[in-house]
């Protein structure tokens, strides 16, 4: 059952003059992990912005089109009501923290305090938080005087603690090392196999190849490709239209010119090129003499 | 203009030790990549290049400068520093301004200045962007604004925090097309990276921290390939590094062109 479902979504900033969004059409079934490439500057903020309602309630600009996330309408609903439903954890998270909180835990409970979630309630919900995202240790810093990478987890964090129908997130590991980039996108599987629906604004290629169940390409605010993660990141226009592919794809396209990559498919995680490779690696039987 | 780092140890004022026994030497035209887990003190040891920290004991020399005897203001004309966001560095009107503003300070001529940020937006292919306020740029080109801010002064050492971050592939193309200049104009370059494959296709060598400590200093392929020593500080090998293990290829290989060509043996 669909649970976002984008209708002709055009949309322009009041300040800018092209439409950062054109003609966008999408439907993201519940439970759905989709991940949202594209060059920067293609949209992906901005749809993200939209799918959680920022556009057009905090930003204003102009939006023709429909948005519609669990059965309601932006233009038929107030950011109040629509943050029921949907979580987005920004790109920079200093934008998100909220500047009035003196701890981290009183930071992630910010969001269950302006929903008027009761005290006794409200406790647990964010404990249970922190231990998700591995920064129970975290709670009494100020969030000021943390890194980068642990900024984004407090972010997402106090969106996840939120339990909202749908997750939205804006490269929620820019600024983490590998572990910290692994343990979250760890987390955020977790919360897919729960039945949340997904979607991740990402370049990481070799993250997306492993997690999601789908991938949407925009290029200048079109949607230019949408399918299977095997479908899309496999797909010559990505590299002629400036996305990152992984190196296990563009490495096998190669080894294909030069009849050293012989499935009709090309890999975008280690263990099918991995499988692909050992094809040539090891001698066919024909070449054996058998 | 070399680096030579001695017994280097650093301790923060909340007691943390951060650095604990680094010695280096880095030769004048070298590339070298530093990675390792957050909090590994990557971005600590840099700052002891520009002076912005002192040693707790040890010394760091820059040339002929102990970095103890020479303030950070006379250490800029030696080493040019990129911050990782560029926001935090990043303060003029326009592009021109903010790009003159470095050799401006160094004291150079006008017409000095004018060459090097001419220069220096040419290489950053900024040049058709010297009147815009760099807020009104996206942050691709703002990231591109905090390097020319940098080459402009003509360091002979330049160093760069976390280039690739939140960048697309195009420009991070691009900034590798910088470094492979900077390269080939002698100039020493020092980044730090958590872009593995980014540090496999454009540095020859590759240290690899761990608690304030070097785990592994050597030639890329050396270091990229021993995996087990490698995720004791949460580093994976280069994506085509790890497939050449997996495979079973004798050599170590970093990229497209190293893994081609092992594969035909």
């Amino acid at each position: 059952m669909a649970i976002v479902t984008l209708q002709n979504v055009t949309y322009k900033y009041p300040l800018t003059e092209a439409p950062v969004l054109q003609n966008v059409n999408l439907q993201i079934n519940e439970g759905e992990f989709v991940a949202v490439i594209g060059p920067n500057g293609a949209g992906k903020s901005t749809l993200c912005y939209t799918l959680a309602g920022f556009v057009p309630h905090f930003f204003k600009g102009e939006l023709t089109g429909t948005v519609e996330v669990a059965g309601v309408e932006t233009h038929q609903s107030s950011l109040n009501e629509w943050v029921l439903n949907v979580g987005l954890a920004f790109q920079n998270p200093f934008n998100q923290i909220s500047g009035a909180k003196y701890t981290v835990f009183e930071e992630i409970a910010f969001g269950l305090e302006n929903i008027g979630v009761p005290r006794e309630e409200m406790k647990p919900r964010v404990e249970k938080a922190l231990a998700l995202t591995g920064i129970s240790d975290l709670a009494d810093r100020s969030p000021y005087s943390l890194s980068g990478g642990q900024q984004q987890r407090v972010a997402l964090t106090s969106i996840l603690v939120m339990e909202p129908k749908v997750l939205v997130l804006d490269e929620p590991t820019s600024q983490m090392d590998p572990i910290g980039t692994r343990e979250v996108f760890g987390v955020i599987r977790t919360m897919a196999e729960r039945g949340m629906t997904v979607v991740l604004a990402e370049h990481k290629v070799e993250w997306i190849a492993a997690f999601a169940d789908r991938v949407v390409a925009l290029k200048d605010g079109q949607v230019l490709l949408d399918g299977k993660p095997g479908e899309v990141l496999t797909s010559p226009l990505l590299e002629e239209a400036g996305f990152g592919i992984s190196r296990y794809t563009s490495t096998a396209r190669k080894a294909r010119e030069l009849g050293l990559w012989k499935k009709d498919q090309l890999p975008i995680t280690l263990e099918e090129a991995v499988e692909g490779f050992s094809l040539t690696s090891s001698p066919s039987p024909k070449e054996r003499g058998e | 203009m070399k680096i030579n780092i001695e017994n280097l140890r650093f301790t923060y004022p909340t007691g943390l030790e951060a650095l604990r026994g680094i010695s280096l030497t880095i030769a004048s035209g070298e590339q070298v990549a530093i990675v390792g887990q957050n909090g590994a003190g990557k971005t600590t040891l840099v700052k002891h290049l520009n002076g912005l920290l002192q040693p707790t004991q040890g010394s760091v020399h820059i040339g002929d400068w102990d970095t103890r005897q020479h303030p950070v203001s006379k250490l800029a004309a030696r080493v040019g520093y990129v911050f990782q966001n560029p926001d935090e560095q990043l303060f003029s009107r326009n592009v021109g301004m903010e790009v003159a503003f470095g050799p401006k300070n160094l004291g150079y001529p006008a017409e000095k200045v004018d060459a090097l940020v001419k220069d220096a937006l040419a290489l950053t292919e900024l040049s058709d962007k010297t009147e815009t306020n760099p807020y009104d740029l996206s942050s691709t080109w703002r990231k591109m604004v905090a390097l020319a801010s940098i080459i402009s002064m003509d360091t002979d050492i330049v160093i760069l925090d976390e280039p690739t971050t939140g960048q697309d592939a195009v420009n991070v193309r691009r900034i590798a097309h910088v470094i492979a200049a900077l390269r080939e104009r002698g100039k020493t370059v020092i980044t730090i990276t958590h872009d593995i494959d980014f540090c496999a296709e454009n540095f020859e060598r590759v240290i690899a921290m761990s608690q304030g400590q070097i785990l592994l200093d050597g030639p890329a392929n050396e270091v990229l390939g021993q995996e087990a020593v490698l995720a004791t500080t949460y580093v994976d090998p280069p994506q085509l590094t790890r497939l050449g293990l997996r495979l079973g290829l004798k050599e170590t290989v970093r990229n497209q062109a190293e893994f081609l060509t092992a594969i035909r043996k």
